[in-house]
C-alpha cells in the first residue's frame, strides 16, 4: 500500500491508501476522487486522467510511457510536470506521492 | 421528418451491431454520429491498437473490428447521418421527436443511445477569452482556407493536423507554429518538411510555448504565448488555429430527462431501457450493477434492446425468437439462400 494525495483544483485534498500494482488513476477512480475522468479506462487513448505530479516527486515516479507525451499534447493545460495518471504505477517508492488535478479534464 | 422504427445514436461497435440486430428482426433503423466516419472510439482513439477480447476473434485492431462490423451490415440498407449530433429529444404522445444540430428530424418510438462517453468535440484553448473569438478569428477546424490568404495565422498543436495545415497555409500566409514541447507527433516526413520550412523562414516555430492570452476587443489583434520558463512573447496575428485532438463530451444527452450517474445512464438489464419509456442506453454509456465496459457487453446489450424496440414498433405483432442458422425469415433478410 502507498499513501497518495490527490489535490483537486479547488484545493480539496484527498489522501488514500492505494494497493501496489494499481495505477495512480485506478487509485483515484476506486476511491471516487472527483477530477479524474479516465474515459478510455487506462488504455492511454485519451487524456482525461491528467495530473500534475508535485515537483519533488516528478523524478521518483516511473518514467513516461512511449506515446504518453503525444496524448498529453491533447490534455487541458499541460505543463512540464504533467502525467497521465494511468501510466504511473503504484509502488512502495512512491508512498506519500502528491498529485494536483487540473481545472478540468 | 424521417419516420423510423428505431434511431441509434452513436456508430461505434455497439451501435453498428445493434443496427444489425434491429434489421435482422425486421425493424428499420437510422444511425446518427457526430464523427465524420463510423467506428466511434475504435476508429478515433485506437484504430491501430490490437484488441484481444472480442469473442472468436483472437486479435484485431479497432479499424479491423469496425470494418468487420460494417461488412456484417452489408445485407441491409442503413442510413447513416454522420457529422451530426442529436441535440433535442422530445416526447409527443408516446412518440419521440428528435432533432440534430443540422436540422434533421426524426419521429420514432425507440431511441437507442450507444454514445460511448459522449460525442467527440475538439479540445479548445484554456484561456476563457478565446470563446469570444471562436469561429471568427479562432478555429478548431477549417472549412474555407481562402480566408487565411495574405494573413498571419498562428497554429497550435504538434500532431498531423497542425503540421499539415502549417505546411499548406505557409504557401500564402505568414505562419506561426506553436507547440508545448520540442517533439512533434506527426508523421516523420511531415515533421521534416516543417523543419525545412522553418529554416527557410516560411514558418516561425515556437516550441515549449502555449497560449496564455488573447488581445483585441472586437477583433483579434495579437496573442501572448508563454514559454515553459514563464517568458512571455506577444505575436501579432489575424487568426489562431488550435489542433489538440478530440475529447469526449456528454453534451446534450444531459438535457433529455434521463437518470444519469456521473457520465453514464442508468438502465434495467432486461431491456436496457432508461427511466424514459422507449429510450435505451447500451455500451459504455450505460450503467447497471455489474456493468463491464467491454465491447462484448455492448453487443449483448444491443441485442436485448433491439428486441425491446420490437414491442413498441410493432405493438400488434408478436416477436418470435429465431436462429440465423435455421430461420427462413432471417435468411431472407440476410439475402442468403435457405437450404
Amino acid at each position: 500500500m502507498a499513501k497518495i494525495t490527490y489535490i483537486e483544483h479547488n484545493g480539496t485534498s484527498h489522501t488514500v491508501e492505494v494497493k501496489k500494482g494499481l495505477s495512480v488513476m485506478e487509485g483515484a477512480v476506486q476511491n471516487n476522487i472527483p477530477g479524474i475522468d479516465a474515459d478510455c479506462g487506462g488504455s492511454m487513448a485519451c487524456a482525461t486522467c491528467h495530473v500534475y505530479v508535485k515537483e519533488e516527486w516528478f523524478d521518483k515516479v516511473n518514467i513516461k510511457s512511449e506515446g504518453e507525451d503525444d496524448m498529453l499534447d491533447q490534455a487541458y493545460e499541460p505543463t512540464k510536470h504533467s502525467r497521465l495518471s494511468c501510466q504511473i504505477s503504484v509502488t512502495d517508492d512512491i508512498d506519500g506521492l502528491i498529485v494536483n488535478l487540473p481545472e478540468k479534464q | 421528418m424521417i419516420k423510423t422504427d428505431a434511431l441509434i445514436i452513436g456508430a461505434g461497435p455497439t451501435g453498428l451491431f445493434t443496427a444489425h440486430q434491429l434489421k435482422l428482426i425486421g425493424l428499420n433503423c437510422e444511425v446518427v454520429d457526430n464523427l465524420d466516419k463510423v467506428g466511434g472510439q475504435c476508429i478515433e482513439l485506437y484504430p491501430d491498437k490490437p484488441i484481444y477480447d472480442i469473442p472468436a476473434i483472437p486479435e484485431c485492431t479497432g479499424e479491423e473490428l469496425t470494418k468487420n462490423l460494417v461488412d456484417q451490415l452489408k445485407p441491409f440498407n442503413i442510413k447513416f447521418h454522420l457529422n451530426e449530433r442529436v441535440d433535442e429529444v422530445k416526447n409527443n404522445k408516446g412518440t419521440w421527436q428528435v432533432k440534430t444540430n443540422k436540422g434533421t428530424e426524426f419521429s420514432t418510438p425507440n431511441i437507442i443511445i450507444a454514445g460511448g462517453v459522449g460525442s467527440f468535440e475538439p479540445r479548445k484553448f484554456a484561456p476563457k477569452e478565446c470563446e469570444k473569438f471562436e469561429n471568427k478569428s479562432i478555429f478548431y477546424s477549417i472549412k474555407d482556407k481562402s480566408i487565411f490568404k495574405g494573413k498571419t495565422v498562428s497554429i497550435f498543436g504538434g500532431g498531423d493536423s497542425a503540421l499539415d495545415w502549417a505546411i499548406e497555409l505557409s504557401k500564402g500566409s505568414k505562419i506561426n507554429l506553436i507547440h508545448r514541447r520540442d517533439e512533434f507527433r506527426g508523421a516523420e516526413s511531415t515533421v521534416q518538411k516543417v523543419q525545412d520550412l522553418a529554416k527557410e523562414g516560411k514558418i516561425n516555430l515556437f516550441t515549449k510555448y502555449q497560449l496564455k492570452d488573447t488581445k483585441g476587443s472586437n477583433s483579434l489583434e495579437s496573442i501572448d504565448i508563454m514559454h515553459d520558463n514563464k517568458e512571455v512573447k506577444n505575436l501579432k496575428t489575424d487568426y489562431v488555429l488550435g489542433f489538440f485532438g478530440l475529447i469526449m463530451q456528454l453534451g446534450p444527452i444531459a438535457n433529455w430527462g434521463l437518470n444519469l450517474d456521473k457520465k453514464t445512464i442508468n438502465v434495467d438489464t432486461e431491456k436496457f431501457e432508461t427511466n424514459q419509456k422507449g429510450i435505451y442506453a447500451i455500451g459504455d454509456i450505460c450503467s447497471y450493477p455489474g456493468k463491464l465496459k467491454l465491447i462484448l457487453s455492448g453487443f449483448h446489450e444491443g441485442a436485448l434492446a433491439a428486441r425491446a424496440c420490437f414491442k413498441l414498433a410493432r405493438p400488434n405483432e408478436k416477436y418470435r425468437f429465431e436462429f440465423t442458422t435455421t430461420s427462413k425469415n432471417l435468411k431472407n433478410r440476410l439475402g442468403v439462400k435457405s437450404d
